[in-house]
């Protein structure tokens, strides 16, 4: 099947050397999207969380020690795996911008898709969402509320970008070209080291446009040739090693490509 | 065997013989009618319960003082669409009763001058999971999509669904779907859906 192309590219590129871990995109898109916070946490397979910072180590000990931590949201693939293993079109990638669309109440809970992911950032819903009282009166109109049994994951706050081209047509912008930071998930807004830039990386107006062509700049697993749409730059070799996931072989990444 | 066989058969026919009465075009057409009428009419008035406007509200006299859709339903700076005018707006004109219009009374005692918002019925709701932008779709005229109330005296009853809750006369998706692809505009699920 042959990615589809589109012209604008909707992008996030997240310096690793900047995030200093702090939760605060995790926080940020629970918020914006109505994510319920669970009474109980600590089991990792049931909790929801479109954007999951993990924590990367390099395996050494003493003052050689280093961490760095890496955001992971939906990498809304160019070439996503979850599309075309999804029996009932509740997944797509089919809009201008390039985002894979999911539609919950069309979704009939197979899974497939989690099991196509290879970046983990599709989660299931286990149980119906539980607002703690008077919440569910500050709940965000951007996104429904999921019930229990199906598939969830980041869109890039989709509804922001709806938004703004309504602001664009608003004000006689083009909704079809939009100028840089118009558009912003709430992740990429809140962070507050500035780690999280997004942006079209197709439109060289676009601060991401030369960040995710720089010479640190890798995504994740992209021997997989997924093409995904969100990349990472650190200037720390160790870190864009593990990016490929080739760190316990030894070997190196793969050639770097870039759409 | 064959004989038995035949005696059988012979029973079985005159028994066909014998229920000939039961059978035929009029109780196939009774049968038809309560169906049609049980399909049609009493399930629809089951599904739906009727609900009328706290106010009787008419559009009718307010555009004839010539005011336009835009006049109250307006938009905001930011394009997004705030659909209903809240007391505030109403009051620029409807502070106090200026008419002679009983609902007009009802509307400044009742809700006006106790600062209380009227409930009203919104034919046009989606469902949550809807992103409608109002913004992208000005370039048509209102009436395309909603009730032509402009030229109404008495709002129309709202049909309320009692299993879903969604009102009767809002825009299904297969009219969403038809009009986008008749105008060539994309029907990717993220165009409408949030």
């Amino acid at each position: 099947m042959k990615a589809k192309e589109f012209k604008v590219t909707w992008g996030m590129v997240v310096d690793l050397d900047k995030c200093t871990g702090c939760g605060a995109c995790m926080t940020a898109c629970q918020v914006e999207n109505n994510i319920a916070p669970m009474v109980d946490a600590s089991n990792k397979m049931r909790t929801l969380s479109w954007m999951l910072v993990y924590e990367l180590s390099n395996k050494k000990s003493g003052a050689e020690a280093e961490v760095a931590y890496l955001p992971r949201p939906c990498m809304q693939c160019g070439n996503p795996a979850c599309v075309p293993v999804c029996p009932v079109i509740a997944t797509d990638k089919n809009e201008e911008g390039g985002i894979v669309s999911q539609i919950y109440p069309r979704c009939i809970g197979c899974r497939y898709c989690m099991a196509a992911c290879p970046y983990h950032a599709r989660y299931f819903n286990w149980e119906d969402p539980v607002f703690p009282k008077g919440m569910e009166k500050a709940l965000s109109p951007s996104t429904s509320t999921r019930p229990r049994g199906v598939v969830e994951k980041c869109n890039f706050c989709h509804t922001r970008f709806m938004q703004a081209k309504d602001k664009a047509r608003q004000e006689g912008g083009n909704p079809e070209s939009l100028p840089d930071g118009a558009y912003m998930p709430a992740c990429a807004e809140i962070c507050p080291t500035g780690a999280i830039s997004f942006g079209d990386v197709k439109n060289k107006e676009h601060k991401v446009f030369e960040l995710a062509q720089g010479k640190d700049a890798f995504r994740l697993l992209e021997k997989l040739g997924l093409n995904p749409q969100v990349y990472y730059v650190s200037k720390r070799e160790w870190v864009r090693k593990l990016g490929d996931n080739y760190a316990a072989t030894g070997k190196p990444g793969a050639a770097k490509k870039h759409s | 065997m064959d004989q038995k066989l035949q005696e059988l058969w012979g029973e079985v026919m005159e028994e066909k013989k014998q229920c000939k009465g039961c059978g035929g075009a009029l109780p196939f057409l009774i049968g038809f009618v309560a169906a049609v009428i049980a399909g049609w009419v009493l399930f629809p008035n089951l599904l739906y319960s009727k609900k009328v406007q706290p106010v009787r509200f008419s559009h009718k006299v307010h555009q004839e003082q010539g005011m336009e859709c835009a006049s109250c339903h307006t938009f905001r700076d930011d394009g997004s669409y705030a659909g209903l005018p809240n007391n505030e707006k109403c009051m620029e004109c409807h502070a106090d009763v200026v008419g002679s219009d009983p609902a007009e009374k009802i509307y400044v005692e009742q809700y006006a001058q106790k600062g209380k918002e009227v409930p009203w019925l919104v034919y046009q709701y989606q469902p949550d999971n809807v992103y409608f932008s109002h913004k992208a779709h000005e370039s048509f005229e209102c009436k395309e999509c909603h009730l032509e109330v402009g030229k109404m005296d008495t709002p129309p009853v709202y049909y309320e669904n009692r299993l879903s809750g969604y009102s009767k006369q809002t825009m299904k998706m297969w009219q969403c779907e038809r009009c986008h692809a008749e105008n060539g505009v994309s029907n990717a699920c993220h165009v409408c859906h949030k």
